[in-house]
């Protein structure tokens, strides 16, 4: 069958970058000990980590307070020394506003560390030992994916990984956090590169900056000089370059195929970000207790990037950068344009949490949606090859089948196609809740599949039980016919 | 489905490249502002009034329709039933009667737009709808075509006269009007004349390109309709596709049988520079809401708005065909959009997963 010849790389958006505010400046690291450290015990894909501590308890930096609870879920580690006051629900860092359990522990203000173990050279020992420590850390996709790492470098064990890609490319407005790691960081990011390599055993390796940030670009080719085989390449700067899926046709040429992951190609991408926890774990034995976070927007005094530990009070976080000039009108985790709304100011920092903004009104720039005028603008602006305004269309009536056919299957909510609607339809919206009704029915579907397979197989019983039964009372009347003809026998 | 208009809880991204429909459609009248005014000043005070009676009938019923479905009155501030009624304006004759302009205007907007459910939900095109249905209900007021009267030229009537001529108190005067060079092409067709001798003594293109002939009143002057539609390219308020598939397949045909017989067919340069045949191309199929979504549905629908042009035009029974050719199109619009639809990252042209998986499972 003839097919046409699938073309390059389309769509993407340039919104104003508004990096300009933290780029030049370097991360805070010396912040105030919160007084108190907040940790969901999920802060990751999978389910809720198990508490392996109790109210009451005295605690060492660094020192795991919670286990992982499932193949995709992670350890959690205490931030800091100090005692812990509650395991209780508390506003999660999430737009639902709906509680979640998180640890509680009052600092003591001598952030003392457990005893870290004595390293050998991590690039002598084996992969899978290596895989097993990044477990321990507890690191996650720092880029906001907050999938298990230790896992993916394990599925990335199991395929032949031609191209390791290391995302620097970081594309959301406002964030610099990666930006400021690289330049500042940047020895330890190319350590944490070779460990990488050395445990999926890539051939080759190459770290991807957009080229907005020549600094960081320029630290990281000085810093990887030495050490061969690690190739820092430019990407053009254009939203959505982060996403995985983006950024491996632009740095390959290849598309991952729908439904496939990027090891079926051979290729494995990790964030920058996840790539420092790494080198942190592997060569000093410290588990994912901070993290960089971009502390930006109109309504922060001075905006930076901050060294934050996990679970400190978002309040506290801008208090380090001058506190608020002004109420917010949206304060969000993460960029403008995949964040999500936080219900607290009093809400944890977490694992996946890349900024914080508190934005104005005017840099926000909502307004009530107005009918779609069909112009398209959506089509050319998606990354994914899709037809939004058709999927919004369906999915606005339910219609999900059609609302899956014109693309919403394939959709990574990048939120492209909503940043140029001119009728500001909240686009991104319908497809979530278009995305979460597949799933609830297909949840159901199964479910009822269940129901009706237990009671075919409880049905099955009762019918061999009655059968046997039958059975039984049939060959307990021959039995008793035969005893009696027996005995009738005997007496004749 | 409340919630999801509601602003208060809205999902990401809480940023926006600053676009609105009300700036889209002002950038295209702004773009049909010169030859506007030019239009104004070869057809003079009666040309204005056509032009503004149409434009306030089509707010007037776009306010009326949104009252009647219980909607805010301010979404008339979206400007597009100004530019509706601005098109429709620019293809209508210069000098046509109030009850003309106002049923026209009426109808647009009434008919062509809020019967489908308002804006965004309309097959057709609604300011060719209005114009092709008054076509066909009164073809003699449709085509009278006046000649050109610039401002300040002794022939150009005053503000009295202009009034009369547009409430109908006196007639148009005696010959004042004539044939364009497409009814009068179309004319010598069908009577057996000589198309070449025609263009030969009465018609200049030069002329028509400037637009200094006879003609809708704003459609006369190509030249001035290319820059506003050059600049509505450059601004990015519409994609090359439409109407450089449209005028590509206009030339093409024009220009195939002009080769097969210089007596029977114009030169493709008449037909471009005639008649709506840019601003259908740059202006009216571009419609977003009429038009396909899709980069080849656009190629496409545009190719075939140039192509029932020219086939009307050539051999069918209306000297002019923009208005048809651009309906007729509309009505593919959904099928096109259906069938052509974009290749989704990670899958073929037909919707399946490509098959590129190549690394290896190591155990």
């Amino acid at each position: 069958m003839f097919s046409l010849p699938i073309r390059g790389s389309r769509g993407g958006v340039h919104p104003e970058t508004k990096k300009d505010l933290t780029a030049e400046r370097s991360i805070l690291t010396q912040l105030p000990l919160p007084k108190k450290i907040y940790l969901p015990l999920s802060q990751h894909a999978g389910v809720e980590s198990r508490p392996q501590v109790q109210v009451g308890d005295k605690v060492l930096k660094g020192q795991l307070v919670a286990r992982s609870g499932g193949s995709l879920s992670a350890n959690l580690h205490a931030p800091t020394s100090g005692t812990v006051v509650a395991i209780e629900p508390i506003v999660a860092p999430h737009p639902s506003g709906l509680p979640a359990v998180a640890i509680v522990i009052e600092s003591d203000g001598e952030d003392q560390w457990m005893e870290l173990p004595t390293l050998d050279d991590p690039l002598a020992l084996s992969p899978d030992e290596l895989a097993d420590r990044v477990e321990e850390a507890g690191i996650v996709g720092m880029g906001g994916a907050i999938f298990p790492a230790a896992v993916k470098l394990r599925q990335g064990r199991r395929f032949e990984i031609k191209t390791l890609i290391i995302n620097g490319s970081e594309c959301e407005p406002y964030l610099t956090c990666d930006d400021r790691l690289m330049q500042e960081r940047a020895e330890a990011i190319i350590d944490g590169t070779r460990m990488i390599r050395h445990i999926i055993e890539a051939y080759e390796v190459i770290i991807a900056i957009e080229d907005n940030k020549p600094d960081a670009t320029a630290a990281l080719r000085k810093a990887a000089a030495g050490h061969g085989m690690i190739e820092v390449r430019n990407v053009p700067t254009q939203y959505p370059m982060g996403s995985a899926k983006q950024l491996i046709q632009a740095v390959t040429g290849k598309e991952v195929p729908a439904g496939a992951r990027s090891n079926d190609i051979g290729v494995l991408v990790h964030n920058v970000g996840t790539v420092f926890a790494i080198h942190q774990a592997l060569r000093f034995g410290r588990p994912l207790i901070s993290r960089i976070v971009t502390v930006s927007g109109g309504c922060v005094k001075s905006p930076h990037n901050v060294e934050a530990l996990i679970g400190t009070p978002v309040r506290e976080i801008i208090q380090a950068c001058g506190g608020l000039n002004n109420t917010p009108a949206r304060l969000l985790m993460g960029g403008p344009m995949m964040g999500q709304i936080i219900p607290s100011i009093d809400s944890p920092v977490i694992k996946g949490t890349t900024g914080v903004l508190a934005l104005t009104k005017q840099e926000v720039n909502e307004h009530v949606p107005s009918p779609c005028i069909r112009c398209s603008r959506c089509v050319d602006a998606c990354p994914m090859g899709l037809v939004p305004l058709e999927m919004a269309k369906h999915s606005k009536v339910d219609d999900f089948d059609n609302a899956q056919e014109y693309g919403l299957r394939d959709c990574i909510l990048c939120g492209s196609c909503a940043y140029v609607c001119p009728s500001h339809i909240p686009l991104v919206q319908f497809f979530e809740y278009a995305k979460g009704e597949m799933k609830e029915r297909r949840n159901s579907e199964s479910k009822s599949e269940y129901t009706k397979r237990l009671t075919e197989q409880r049905n099955e019983r009762v019918e061999r039980e009655k059968a046997a039964k039958l059975a039984a009372k049939k060959a307990k009347k021959k039995k008793t016919s035969r005893k009696a003809e027996s005995e009738e026998s005997a007496e004749s | 489905m409340n919630a999801h208009n509601e602003v208060a809880h809205r999902a990401a991204p809480y940023a926006h490249d600053r676009s609105s429909v009300n700036r889209i459609m002002l950038q295209v009248c702004l773009a049909l502002t010169p030859a506007t005014l030019y239009g104004f000043y070869l057809f003079g005070i009666p040309a204005l009034l056509t032009f503004l009676s149409i434009c306030l009938a089509a707010i007037a019923t776009e306010a009326l329709c949104l009252w009647l479905q219980g909607q805010s009155i301010t979404r008339v501030q979206d400007a597009s039933a100004l530019l509706t009624g601005w098109l429709l304006a620019m293809s209508m004759p210069p000098w046509s009667p109030w009850w003309l302009c106002l049923g026209a205007g009426f109808f647009a907007i009434a008919i062509g737009k809020h019967i489908y459910g308002g804006i965004g939900q309309n097959v057709f095109n609604p300011a060719m709808l209005a114009r092709v249905a008054l076509l066909i209900s009164f073809p003699v007021h449709m085509t009278t075509w006046v000649h050109i009267h610039p401002l300040g030229s002794e022939s150009a009537p005053g503000l009295f006269q202009s009034l009369g001529i547009f409430l109908q108190l006196q007639p148009i005067p005696d010959g004042y009007t004539g044939a364009t060079l497409l009814g009068a092409a179309k004319a010598a067709a069908n009577g057996g004349g000589s198309i070449a001798e025609l263009v030969a003594t009465d018609y200049s293109l030069a002329q028509a390109f400037v637009g200094q002939t006879m003609g809708s009143l704003g459609e006369t002057s190509e030249l001035l309709v290319l820059a506003g539609g050059l600049w509505l390219l450059k601004n990015r308020v519409i994609s090359w596709h439409i109407p450089v598939a449209m005028l590509v397949s206009t030339l093409l045909l024009a220009g195939l049988f002009y080769m097969v017989s210089h007596e029977q067919y114009l030169s493709p340069w008449y037909h471009l520079t005639s008649g709506g045949v840019m601003l259908g191309a740059f202006f009216i199929a571009t419609d977003y809401v009429t038009s396909p979504s899709s980069a080849t549905g656009k190629l496409i629908f545009g190719a075939g708005c140039g192509a029932v042009m020219y086939v009307i035009r050539a051999w069918g029974g209306f000297p002019e065909a923009v208005g048809f050719a651009v309906l007729f199109m509309n009505a593919l619009t959904p099928l096109i959009d259906r069938i052509l639809k974009p290749r989704a990252y990670g899958r073929d042209h037909r919707g399946n997963p490509i098959k590129n998986v190549s690394a290896r499972k190591v155990s």
